[in-house]
């Protein structure tokens, strides 16, 4: 049995659960703690404290593993073991919370100097009315126009589909041209 | 308890918070990357500062604060060199070159200096000496802290933000292929133009300050400037060796199977 894994990381409360949730054919491991600080709890009742963990069977040759990284800074040490031997790494960003953004953009750098694995930005809420448009978070995170930005609810199965092929199809292109 | 450790665990502006609210008397030696520095404090107030071997005499101090020309400096190194800073200091009061306040003034601003450059420091050991006082021939002044912390804990938050915006200085720079921008057109500071030498996919950006001798802190600081205005990117550098993962992404060296395990993924993920 072959097993292949993908990252989903992002700031506290971006939506990394929910999106590995939307797809996981298992209930998404997670560990529910109690908020330890004021800060957290104004954001959200419940969050996980240890990583998400989901799974998507392929045939019964392969499985493909989804991890998502603890949200808080304090577990930032898990990161670097979460990234040994992934496949590829999706960077969800809260649309509605620009104060998240520049987190966002720290987390995505580190990532990068972990591993020269292709990567998607998945700008999440964006049903929310408060939602920045894409093309404006993009600007403000900085990214080059090489980097895929795609739209994402991550509550609605097809979105979080379309950014994993996204990053499917960076990885089989990457594999392409280093063939060339 | 015996006041040491390591800044990596305690930063100076933790230390001067300490000192100032304990109000020690002594000296707190740290132990830096290349040099180590000795800041000596009375009652809670910083008295005196030095660092590694560099000339601190009044005469030089009064030097480089512009307080004293080049000229007179170097006569009093030839022939006054016999003589303490507390006499050099009343000579010249005495001569009506300067005042009280002038010679405290100048120390004062080169001990905060001192101070300002240990706050980029971010490993070494330090230990604080209840005993060891500052050189008998020297003149010490009575600074409080409160400032100097301010300054450090406004520094600390610039480290931080600049460390999040750029995690990692193995990555090197390239220019970003913006139409219409000519770098010549473009006003920056000597420091900068020294870094944008510099900038080259090959070169990682801790390269590009050893070979400016910028310590972490400058070269993110620049850096980040020259991120935002949009006149380079971060990339990852050319010949670079990427991390050796400890664990592979694919359990085949195969190429063509390895792409084929994509193809199934795509497949699978589609029929969700």
């Amino acid at each position: 049995m072959q097993t292949v894994k993908m990252v989903v990381t992002g700031p506290f409360s971006a939506g990394k659960t929910e999106f590995i949730r939307s797809v996981s054919e298992i209930d998404v491991v997670s560990t529910e703690r109690k908020i330890s600080s004021s800060s957290e709890k104004s954001v959200k009742e419940a969050t996980t404290v240890a990583m998400d963990f989901g799974r998507i069977t392929v045939d019964d040759d392969l499985v493909l593993y989804l991890f998502g990284t603890p949200g808080q800074r304090r577990f930032d040490f898990m990161w670097e073991i979460l990234s040994e031997g992934m496949l590829g790494f999706i960077v969800l960003v809260d649309s509605t919370r620009p104060e998240t953004f520049r987190e966002a953009r720290s987390i995505l750098e580190t990532f990068r100097a972990y591993a020269p694995t292709p990567y998607v930005v998945a700008a999440n809420k964006q049903d929310m009315k408060d939602a920045w448009e894409v093309e404006d978070m993009r600007h403000a995170l900085r990214l080059d126009s090489k980097v895929k930005m795609v739209p994402c609810t991550a509550t609605d199965r097809d979105a979080v589909k379309a950014i994993l092929l996204e990053l499917l199809y960076s990885i089989l292109s990457e594999m392409e041209n280093g063939e060339k | 308890m015996a006041l040491r450790g390591n800044l990596r665990d305690f930063t100076i502006t933790q230390l001067l918070n300490l000192i100032n609210l304990a109000r020690k008397t002594g000296t707190l030696v740290v132990e830096g990357p290349s040099e180590t520095a000795r800041v000596s404090f009375r009652d809670g107030k910083l008295a005196y500062a030095q660092v590694g071997q560099e000339d601190n005499s009044l005469a030089s101090v009064l030097n480089k604060t512009k307080k004293l020309s080049s000229g007179y400096y170097k006569s009093i190194q030839q022939r006054g060199a016999h003589i303490s800073d507390k006499e050099l200091g009343l000579l010249l009061i005495n001569a009506g070159y300067l005042s009280q306040e002038d010679i405290l003034t100048s120390l004062q601003q080169y001990f905060s200096d001192i101070i300002q450059r240990l706050f980029t420091w971010v490993e070494g050991f330090f230990h604080f000496d209840n005993e060891m006082n500052p050189p008998e021939d020297r003149i010490c002044v009575r600074l409080d802290l409160e400032n100097l912390i301010i300054e450090g804990s406004r520094q600390m938050r610039e480290w931080e933000q600049l460390q999040d915006e750029i995690p990692s200085l193995e990555m090197a720079l390239k220019f970003t292929d913006r139409p219409g921008t000519n770098l010549r057109n473009i006003n920056l500071s000597v420091e900068e133009w020294r870094v944008v030498s510099y900038i080259n996919p090959r070169n990682s950006m801790r390269q590009i300050a050893s070979a400016t001798k910028m310590n972490d802190l400058e070269i993110r600081r620049i850096v980040y400037g020259l991120l935002q205005a949009g006149l380079v990117e971060v990339v990852r550098a050319e010949g670079a060796q990427p991390p050796v993962p400890t664990a592979r992404v694919f359990q085949t060296e195969d190429k063509e199977e390895q792409k084929s395990l994509v193809n199934r993924l795509i497949n699978r993920i589609r029929s969700l």
